[in-house]
């Protein structure tokens, strides 16, 4: 029977472990790259459309693990979105394949401004192991302008909730800074 | 001549433990003829290297390879007789520049028309300076009222890149083609030269949910090229990651299929189990996925300090779990109804396309490599074979299920038993060739490489259980509703990156 459980999970201790902190050093980075006008118009609340560029799918297991009950992902106002139209970060994993070079373009394309890019994991951050491939152009980098990096391969969920929080209390602290999203790479 | 005696009639060339043997041109041409006259020896891949073709076939319980010569670049296609063998044909072509004689479909695989050159991996790459990409062809469908839905590479989930191109008539899908290789990172050109512990790290990352799989079936083929003897204990411990690897793939996928049958209590369940297990795998091995920890010659770092004991904890939490979460998944209808009888795939087509895993076990096909080839620590206490007749959403789900416990008592049994001693031997650097099969989560995971005097890669080729699933998956989807793809294509979970390569 599931009542029961459920009755009984909702007197329970929760099961989601405490938020980290964001790491300063990558909150005061980032805070150089992003604009109040960000923070007005989206509040502490941001849509994440993640788009594998040619990740061997470690780094999606870990991204799908960031919306389990341990990490709850939506608690701190991140949630993923079905469609870039619909978003405001695009979360990369993978080198950025050759083959996937017009759909991450597109991708971009797609998501309206302010967007940041955030390229995740050891791979999406300079082509990893598969750099120098023939069919590889190299990080995320290389094809997308990319304001934030989280190595690791792939990032525990640990690491990315570290990241992504790191971009939203930047966007929170960000204050009297003019100027749109720069967008230069790594 | 049976296509058995035909392919051991070739000169063997010392490949071990299973021996390749070399055919003329013209006794490989007499090869599909034979092979339709003997549908149960299964093709297990079909690859090439610079002139040369080759061919893994499953003979009983033993591996049987087959190569010859492609002469002027072609060599006569096994498709007409092995269904499995149309995507390795158009792999082959995309990727050595070789054309199959007599082929099936001839149509591009791999490459999109977006690398510099042709033929990456032949003897002689055709640069290809500023060409136009070739717009993708898919099979045509007629009828009235036939209409067609794109969906990717970029879906909307959590998942790999693919494209999905559906014909549908009403709400019903008519037809289903995957066009697949976006994710194409030239894995196999970059361990070419190598060393095998250098390249380990490329099978590794082949399918990220299937390291473990990938990296023992690589490493074991590199040790039997070699002749070199495994620890006991290393042998041990990559049993115990493969079980646990198992283990969080099937509580993930499990729970993954119930959240699209909009029901999300099993996933949310699931998800927790299974991050309990991830963090058990990271407290013992150093690493949440095993990634990186069964290497050529054994296994590094050793099991940590109380990671038995975290690993087990773990394992009891899924154990205590299970029966209720067998109970709500069986007992409501709403569940029942989306997935009995849904995405039925033909055990007919499962035996044609040789489908490993809960796909072919699903669907009444009773391989598993861990039983059939009985591969060390496998062979002194196998697990039971799981085995399903159903077909559907259902029987896959119930193969996972089956296996979950197994695993959980194989992975006690291991860590129970765990020979002391050392965990990784050197590897000398010397010549040889060697293949290995290892049951991964989604089924036989097939390694090959062939080694130079120095020790070097000089041929390779890794084979996920997913280049059989994913034509499997356009079959069982035909005639369901568009609404019930998500479902049935979790229920069979491809990999794209395993296949793309």
């Amino acid at each position: 029977m599931l009542w029961p459980r459920l009755a009984r999970a909702l007197l329970a201790r929760p099961l989601t472990d405490p938020a980290p902190g964001a790491p300063g050093a990558t909150v005061a980075a980032l805070a150089e790259r992003l604009a109040t006008s960000a923070r007005a118009r989206l509040g502490r609340s941001l849509a994440i459309r993640e788009v594998d560029s040619g990740s061997c799918n470690g780094c999606e297991l870990e991204v799908n693990a960031l919306q389990n009950v341990a990490y709850d992902l939506e608690r701190f106002g991140l949630r993923f979105v079905a469609s870039p139209r619909h978003a405001d970060v695009l979360l990369v994993t993978g080198p950025a394949c050759r083959n996937m070079r017009e759909a991450m373009e597109r991708a971009l394309a797609c998501t309206p401004e302010p967007r940041w890019v955030v390229a995740a994991g050891d791979c999406a951050v300079d082509g990893g192991v598969f750099k120098g491939s023939y069919a590889v152009e190299g990080g995320v980098g290389a094809v997308l302008p990319v304001d934030l990096l989280i190595p690791g391969c792939p990032p525990s969920p640990a690491q990315l909730l570290e990241g992504l929080l790191a971009l939203l209390e930047t966007e929170a602290q960000t204050e009297n800074r003019a100027g749109r999203i720069a967008p230069a790479g790594p | 001549m049976t296509a058995t005696a035909l392919i051991r009639a070739g000169l063997p060339q010392g490949a071990r433990p299973h021996e390749r043997h070399l055919l003329t041109a013209e006794e490989w041409s007499r090869l599909p003829a034979a092979l339709a006259a003997a549908p149960d020896l299964a093709l297990l891949a079909l690859w090439a290297e610079p002139g040369m073709v080759h061919a893994a076939f499953l003979d009983g319980a033993a591996v049987l390879l087959a190569s010859a010569p492609a002469e002027g670049g072609r060599y006569a296609a096994l498709s007409p007789a092995r269904p499995g063998a149309i995507r390795f044909e158009r792999m082959i072509r995309d990727l050595w520049g070789l054309g199959a004689e007599g082929a099936v479909d001839l149509r591009p695989w791999l490459d999109h028309g977006r690398w510099p050159m042709a033929g990456p991996l032949s003897a002689n790459p055709l640069p290809t300076p500023g060409a136009e990409p070739p717009q993708p062809e898919f099979l045509p469908v007629e009828g009235e009222g036939v209409h067609q839905i794109p969906v990717g590479p970029i879906h909307a989930g959590v998942i790999e890149p693919g494209h999905f191109r559906f014909h549908v008539q009403g709400e019903v899908v008519v037809r289903l083609e995957a066009r697949l290789g976006y994710t194409h990172k030239g894995t196999l050109s970059l361990m070419l030269g190598k060393s095998p512990r250098a390249a380990a790290a490329f099978p590794a990352r082949l399918s990220g949910d299937s390291t473990v799989a990938h990296a023992w079936a690589f490493a074991a083929a590199a040790e039997a090229a070699l002749g070199v003897e495994v620890p006991l204990r290393a042998v041990a411990l990559r049993a115990a990651m493969a079980e646990l690897e198992r283990i969080h793939n099937h509580l993930n996928d499990w729970g993954f299929v119930c959240n699209d049958a909009a029901f999300a209590f099993p996933h949310a369940r699931c998800g927790f189990l299974r991050e309990g297990v991830l963090r058990a795998c990271q407290a013992a091995f150093g690493h949440r996925l095993m990634m990186d920890r069964v290497l050529p010659g054994g296994v590094a770092p050793d099991i940590a300090p109380g990671g038995a004991e975290a690993i087990l904890a773990a394992l009891a939490d899924v154990d205590t779990e299970l029966p209720a979460l067998v109970r709500i998944y069986e007992s409501h209808a709403s569940l029942q109804d989306r997935v009995v009888g849904t995405g039925f795939l033909d055990p007919a087509h499962a035996h044609a396309f040789a489908a490993g895993g809960y796909v072919g076990r699903g669907s009444g096909r009773g391989f598993d490599a861990r039983i059939a080839l009985g591969y060390a620590p496998y062979g002194l206490d196998p697990p039971l074979l799981a085995l399903e007749q159903g077909g559907d959403v259902d029987a896959r789900v119930r193969v996972r299920i089956a296996e979950l416990r197994s695993s959980v008592a194989l992975v006690r049994r291991l860590l129970a038993t765990l020979p002391e001693g050392e965990t990784l031997v050197p590897l000398p650097a010397a010549a040889g060739e060697g293949t290995a099969l290892v049951e991964g989560f989604r089924g036989d995971c097939l390694a090959w490489l062939r080694l130079d005097g120095g020790g070097l890669i000089r041929g390779a080729f890794l084979r996920d259980p997913s280049w059989l699933h994913w034509p499997l998956l356009e079959a069982a989807v035909e005639g369901n509703i568009v609404a019930d793809f998500p479902l049935i294509n979790k229920s069979f979970n491809g990999s794209y990156s395993g296949v793309d390569l």
